[in-house]
Parts: structure tokens; sequence; C-alpha cells
């Protein structure tokens, strides 16, 4: 490939090669629908084994950052689309522009996933790593949480710890939550970070003007890969983070 | 015999093409051409046959006497499972599709490239990687899950180098699926004019199959062996019943890819096995809709079987007779394509080249596997037969027996179109049939064998089966020569052969229109198709007069 749009030469027309981009594109994602299947599948049989377990390991998790990263994965969707359309219709600027803010979104979401996931490090609820879900209850003051929040887990976890019979099962099967919940993320957030160096890409090729109205297809194509990172995450909110709030 | 190639009057190699447009390692290396890339995987996948094939020699030396002969029990494990692994995942599975896919593809529908060049050679660096993980399990522990890598077995309790492996196999993964997903644009897209959908070569059909398998089965596998993987390392629980975690749901996620695999394996052989009958039976094929169709519906209905290999895990007996009839079902379309295949041959003009016997071959040996595996759909047959080496009988009559005689048949086939030499016409017959010979004494056995109840997976085994077994291993032996022939002769007639031209056979695809070898862009000019796919009555140009006697008898290394 040289200059802007030029035809790589195994095909015969842009519209050609444009067809072929997109159509790859779309069988790449209908891959990406199983790969995270697997996932989803191994969740859903464990959280139908054990429903208590899980619903309780959920609640752990702090609800807000989870409902903010939803928010700005929303709207990095809204900017992506933006920045689409503005390359169709030839606005070379603002392609940049929703590049970019697209861009910062996704840095934001990472960002937050972040902290989240740093929290659950000080809490001891990373499988392999010191897992415990009484390490908080046990040790008032070590983990960020406040007083009635602290009490209203005592009691849940002593309920939940009779009705398994013990700590053992409880520890093991929430470590199984955990383990869910960070394999889950923790892929998506890889698709994230692909979908950023993506982003980078196509910010250093629409700063050079390369996309026109003829020819726009890695936008399009960032686009739909993005939007689909985006849906994987609209379920893995409430699969993870709102089993049993009330 | 002379050192330089003897060249038949009328015939010439073209001056320039894909071999000799440029030289060096650099430009092998970093080529986009989809010719020089399918030589590239020609060359890795022999050689992890090779690996594949030191283990299994020593399975079958080892099982000489009843005790064991060669290795200690633990050792015995590692050599069938690294002998698995490199099997399917490195030499059968990538074999037709990304050696004579790769190659024959855009020959085949008229195209210069495939859709995405630089993702092609991408995949076989991917390839490449995995590869390497896994000679370096095999090098540093070696394995010793079964290939099946069952939890906890793989997760928990193996001493052996399962992480490199699954890794390996994950990253291998990835380049089934990119190879797949280019095979399936490319056939969308870059159709040359006048190529319809239902003029496209079986064999087009076959690996536009193969590649949606690829594309949907693949990123599951990935997924169980990434998750057992990490279970291995971070002591998780997926799979892990101490832990809470469900080992039966690795077995389904694992066949949920696995059965699937095996169409992955047997319909690219299909694919080459409708374009070698109707060459050499000079007729059109049979049936042409139904075997692209029953490609298709093999690849969806593989899909739904999967819990036949798991009949005695204790899966619900409802879920068990709808696994059984679903296995039932898949076996239609593959008997469709029996049937379309010898009503092909049905007053014929039948030629027994070489190609043709790996055709005749693959019908007889390929039903013999299928209907075996109805025996093993059979709910109440299973409990007998399961994890006995009838399974090990069955597998390798559709997996050597079937897909492997259709790569090596392929290979024989299109390698005038390859190399643009025949190779020595004689010696190849020969060895086909030294493979059938030493295919069936191997195999034959070991159906008898696991009826009387001898279990896979076993070093050792009670007195009264020696006889099968050493039957079994005498027939390895021969069935080793009939691969070293061909990997010589091959080899042998890339220098020496005898000039092939266009069209040897004389065959009607796309790919025989070209030089041989072909340019590196294909076609001197995008060729415009107006003819019907093996339609020997209204081509004049192959020099046939009449679709019943040949004028041209097909050409040959030696005559
Ligand atoms: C005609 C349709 C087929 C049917 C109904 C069928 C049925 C079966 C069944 C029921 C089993 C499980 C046996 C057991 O574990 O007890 C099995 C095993 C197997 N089949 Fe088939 N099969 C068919 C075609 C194929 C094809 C086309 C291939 C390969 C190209 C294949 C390769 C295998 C392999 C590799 C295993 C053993 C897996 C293992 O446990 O390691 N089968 N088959
Ligand atoms: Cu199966």
């Amino acid at each position: 490939m040289h200059r802007t749009g030029e035809l790589s030469g195994q095909f015969q027309t842009l519209e050609q090669q444009k067809e072929s981009a997109t159509l790859g594109m779309w069988l790449f994602l209908s891959t990406e629908i199983l790969f995270f299947g697997g996932l989803f599948l191994t969740y859903t049989i464990n959280r139908h084994t054990y429903a208590d377990v899980f619903s309780y390991s959920s609640r752990t998790i702090k609800l807000s950052w989870g409902a903010i990263n939803t928010v700005v994965l929303i709207g990095s969707s809204l900017t992506m689309a933006m920045s689409v359309w503005s390359a169709e219709v030839g606005k070379k600027k603002l392609v940049t522009f929703f590049l970019i803010a697209t861009l910062v979104l996704g840095g934001v979401f990472l960002g937050i996933k972040g902290i989240e996931y740093h929290d659950k490090f000080v809490e001891h609820h990373v499988p392999g790593l010191g897992f415990d879900m009484y390490y908080c209850t046990k040790n008032p003051g070590a983990c960020n949480l406040r007083p009635e929040d602290l009490q209203k887990e005592r009691v849940e976890l002593d309920e939940l710890t009779k009705k398994m019979g013990g700590e053992t099962a409880v520890n093991a099967n929430s470590q199984l939550f955990f383990s869910l919940y960070f394999g889950m993320t923790g892929l998506h957030a890889l698709h994230m970070i692909i979908g950023a160096g993506l982003l980078l890409w196509l910010i250093k090729q629409s700063m050079a003007g390369r996309f026109t109205t003829q020819y726009n297809t890695p936008v399009e194509n960032v686009g739909l890969y993005w939007h689909f990172v985006d849906i994987v995450w609209i379920y893995l909110f409430p699969l993870l983070y709102l089993i049993d709030r009330h | 015999m002379s050192t330089t190639p003897p060249k038949p009057p009328g015939y010439q190699l073209p001056e320039e093409h894909y071999l000799n447009a440029t030289y060096g390692i650099r430009s092998w290396l970093l080529t986009t051409d989809h010719k020089r890339i399918a030589l590239l995987y020609l060359a890795s996948v022999t050689f992890f046959f090779f690996i594949g094939g030191i283990f299994a020699t020593m399975i079958r030396i080892h099982l000489l006497t009843p005790a064991g002969y060669l290795v200690t029990p633990e050792t015995y494990n590692k050599l069938f499972t690294m002998h698995g692994v490199a099997m399917i995942f490195f030499f059968l599975i990538p074999s037709i599709p990304a050696v004579l896919g790769n190659f024959l593809i855009p020959l085949m529908i008229g195209a210069k490239d495939v859709a995405f060049p630089k993702l092609n050679l991408l995949s076989w660096y991917i390839y490449i990687t995995g590869g390497c993980f896994v000679l370096y399990s095999f090098a540093t522990g070696g394995l010793d899950t079964g290939w099946t890598f069952y939890t906890p077995l793989s997760s928990v309790y193996s001493n052996s180098a399962v992480t490199p492996a699954v890794i390996g196999i994950f990253i291998n993964g990835f380049s089934s699926i990119l190879t797949g997903l280019n095979f399936v644009v490319t056939i969308h897209t870059m159709r040359a004019p006048g190529m319809t959908w239902f003029r496209l070569p079986l064999f087009v059909w076959a690996q536009y199959s193969t590649s949606i398998i690829f594309i949907l089965g693949t990123p599951v596998i990935a997924i169980t062996l990434l998750l057992a993987g990490l279970e291995r390392m971070f002591h998780l629980g997926f799979f892990n019943p101490a832990l809470g975690g469900d080992p039966i749901l690795f077995q389904h996620l694992f066949w949920f890819y696995s059965h699937p695999a095996v169409y992955i394996m047997i319909l690219p052989a299909m694919g080459v096995i409708s374009e070698i009958i109707p060459t050499f039976a000079r007729k059109p094929i049979f049936g042409y809709t139904f075997i692209a169709a029953s490609s298709i519906a093999i690849a969806v209905i593989g899909f739904f079987v999967w819990a036949h290999h798991m009949f005695l895990t204790g899966e619900s007996t409802y879920a068990a007779l709808a696994f059984s009839l679903l296995s039932y079902l898949v076996a239609i379309p593959s008997a469709v394509k029996v049937f379309n295949w010898t009503s092909t041959l049905y007053k014929g003009s039948i030629s027994y080249d070489t190609p043709m016997l790996y055709a005749l071959g693959f019908i007889g040996l390929f039903l013999i596997g299928g209907l075996t595996g109805l025996f093993l759909a059979c709910l109440g047959l299973d409990i007998h037969i399961h994890d006995t080496y009838f399974v090990v009988a069955h597998f390798h009559y559709i997996m050597v027996g079937g897909a492997v005689m259709g790569y090596v048949g392929g290979l024989h086939f299109w390698w005038p179109k390859i190399t643009g030499k025949l190779y020595p016409e004689f010696l190849a017959r020969l060895a086909a049939v030294i493979l059938f010979v030493g295919f069936n004494l191997t195999f034959f056995p070991q159906f008898i064998l696991g009826y009387l109840g001898m279990p896979r997976r076993y070093h050792n085994y009670p007195p009264e089966f020696q006889v099968l077994n050493v039957m079994s291993t005498a027939g390895a032996s021969i069935l080793a020569l009939g691969y070293l022939l061909p990997m010589i002769y091959l080899t042998w007639s890339m220098r020496y052969g005898k000039v092939a031209g266009r069209n040897p056979w004389p065959a009607t695809g796309l790919e025989w229109t070209t030089a041989s070898p072909p340019l590196t862009e294909n076609f001197d000019v995008t060729p415009v198709v107006d003819w019907e796919p093996y339609d020997y009555k209204n081509r004049p140009d192959l020099g046939l007069q009449t679709p019943t006697a040949p004028t041209l008898a097909p050409a040959h290394g030696d005559d």
C-alpha cells in the first residue's frame, strides 16, 4: 500500500477492496463472539450452581465505578460513531477530533478499571494472590470500606457461611466468581488496549489526511471493532455487578 | 540418467514463474505470494509429520510385547500424547487447507492472490510461533495428558510441560482462524468474472466449509485451553472439582471444537477427491450441488454432535439420545458424497493414475471409518468399545486412511502445477499400493483388538493380544516405507522430473489454464469463465475428442 486510498495489488477495484475488508472484520467479530462465548458459558453454569455465593461476591464490587465506566464506554461508542460519520462526509478535522475523544474515553475506562483492580487487590479478592473473602471483616481497617458497609458485609457473610457450611466452601466458590470476573474483564480490557492501539494508528493516518469520502474503510472497521468491545461490556456489567443489588 | 532435466518436445518451463521470480531466503520469508506461503507450510507441516511419525514408530515398537518393549509407562504416556498433538494440531489440521488450499484457491477462482496476503504470511508466522512453544514443551519434560488435555489431569496433576504446550496450541489457533477468514473473504470477493458460486470447483466449496469451522470452532478451543492454562498457572478452579469447578464442562468445551475439528481434517480431503475422480473418470461429477451442499451441511451439523464423545461421563440419557441421533444425521451428507463419487465412476473412462489410486483408496477407507463411527455413535455399543482400540482404529481410518490419503493424493495431483515437473509414475503407483496395504495391516487389527477389549492409552496388554499387535507393528513399518517413498521421489522430481506442461492430466479447472509453475500474478490476464465445472463434453481445448474416448493419455513421468 502506498498513497491515500491506493488499491492493493491483489484487488481490481476499490469497492472490492472495501467489501473484502468489511467482510473480514465481520468474520473476525464472529470469531470473537465464540471466543467470549466459552467464558460466558462457564460463567452461566457456575452462576447457576453457586447462586448465593455469586450474588454475595458480586455485591462486594463497588457499583459506582462500574456504572461510571458503562457511561464512559457508551460515550466512547458515540464519539467513535461520530468519527465514522465525519469520515464518510469528508470532514477531515472532525475525524481526528472524534478519534482522539474516543481514545481519551477509552483511557478513562482503563484507568477506572485499574482503580477497581487495585481495590480488589487490597481486599484480597484476587484469585491466586492470598485470596480470602473474610480478609476485610477479619482485619477491620485494612480495606477501604465505610464502617456501615463493613458491618453489612459481616452480617451477610456470616449468613452465607452458615448456608454453605463453612468458610472453605465460600472461599472456593467465590474464588470461582472472581476468577471469572478477572478473566472476563481482563480479556475485555485487553481488547480495549488493542483498540486503543488501533485508534492511535488511525489518528496518525487521519492527521496525515488519508481518510476521504472514497477511502475510509479503516475508520469504519475499527469502529465496528470498538462497538463490539462496548457491547461485550454491556453484557459484562449486569452479569458481574448487578446480579443481586437492592 | 543425465543430470540436466530432460525436456520433452512441446513442453517448456515458463521463463519466469513464482519460484524463480526472486531469489534468496528473504524473498521466501517475507513473501506475500500465496503459492510461496503454501510451500512454507508444506515444509513445516512435513516437519511436524516427521516428529509425529517418530513418536508413532516408538509406540508401535513398544507394543510389540505384552509387557511393553521400549519405554517406561510414564514415557509411553508422553509418546502417545506428543504423537497426537503434533499430528492433529500441527500436521493434519493445517495440511490440506494451508498447503493445497493456499496454493489453489486463488488459482481456482481466477484471482491474483488471496484477499489479505500479508495476513496470510502472518498466519504462517503464528503457526511457527505456536509450533516452537510446543516443541519447547516436547523438549523440556514432554507432555503426558493425552491430546485431549482433560482436566484436572492437565491443570493439576500432570508433572509434564503442559503450560508451554497449551500456550502453543492457543497461539496456533489464531493461525487457523486467520487462514479461514482469509479464505472465506477470498472466495466471496475475489472470484473472476463468470466464476459463479455454482461454477466453483468442489475443492473450493470444501475449503469454504472448513473455513467456517475454523472461524466458529477454533476460538472455543482457544479460550478453553487458555482457561485450563490459567488454572494450572494460578491454581484457579474453573474445571477443578476440589475448588468447585466442573471437569465435565472442560470436556464439553473441548469437544465443541474438537468434533468439528475432525471435519476440518476430512472435508478438505473430500474436496480433493471430488477434483480427482471426475478428472480420471473423464466425466462431469455426479450431483455437483449435492456435494457442495453436503460440505456445508457437514460443517453445520458437525457443531451439534460433540457430546457423543462423552456418553460415559454420566450425561443425561435424553442428551445422549439426542447426540446419538444427531451423529447419525451427520453421516448422511458424508454418505451423499460417497454415493456421488461412485456414481461418477459409473460408465466413466477410468485411468488408474496415482492420484486416482489415492482417491479410490480414500473411498474405501473412509467408508470403513465412517461406518464404524456409526457403531460408536450407537449408545449401547459405545459402552463396550469406548476408549478401546476400536476408537483408535475408527479415527485412524478416517484421519489417516481418509484425510492423509486425500492430502498425499492431492499433492500428487497438483504436483505438476506446483513444481512444473512430473513425478515418476511407476514409483508413485507402487507407493500408493504400499501405503494402502501398510495402512490396513496397521489399523484393521486394531478394530479387532478394541472389540476384544484392549483399552487405548495403556503401556501394556494381556498376552493373548500379542499376535494382532505384532501385525499392527509390521503394518506400521510398511506404512512408513510408503510415506518415505513419495518424500524421496517428489523431492527428486523437482529437479529431475519431466516438464509437465500446463495441463498434464488433462483436468478442467481454471488452475490448469495457466503456466506450470504459475507466474507470480497467477494469470497473464484475468480469466473469464464461460464453462461449467467438470464439463468434459464442451472443452475442445483439453484435447479430448469425445468424453468417453480420450485421445490424449495422461502424461507420465516415466513413459
Ligand atoms: C461419519 C460420521 C462420524 C461419526 C458418527 C463418528 C462418531 C464417533 C464417536 C461416537 C466417537 C467417540 C467414540 C468414543 O470415544 O467412545 C468418535 C471418536 C473419534 N472420531 Fe469419529 N465419527 C465420525 C467421523 C469422524 C471423522 C470424519 C473424523 C476425523 C477426520 C473422526 C475422528 C474421530 C476421532 C479423532 C475420535 C477420537 C477422539 C479421542 O477420543 O481422542 N470421526 N467418533
Ligand atoms: Cu466426534
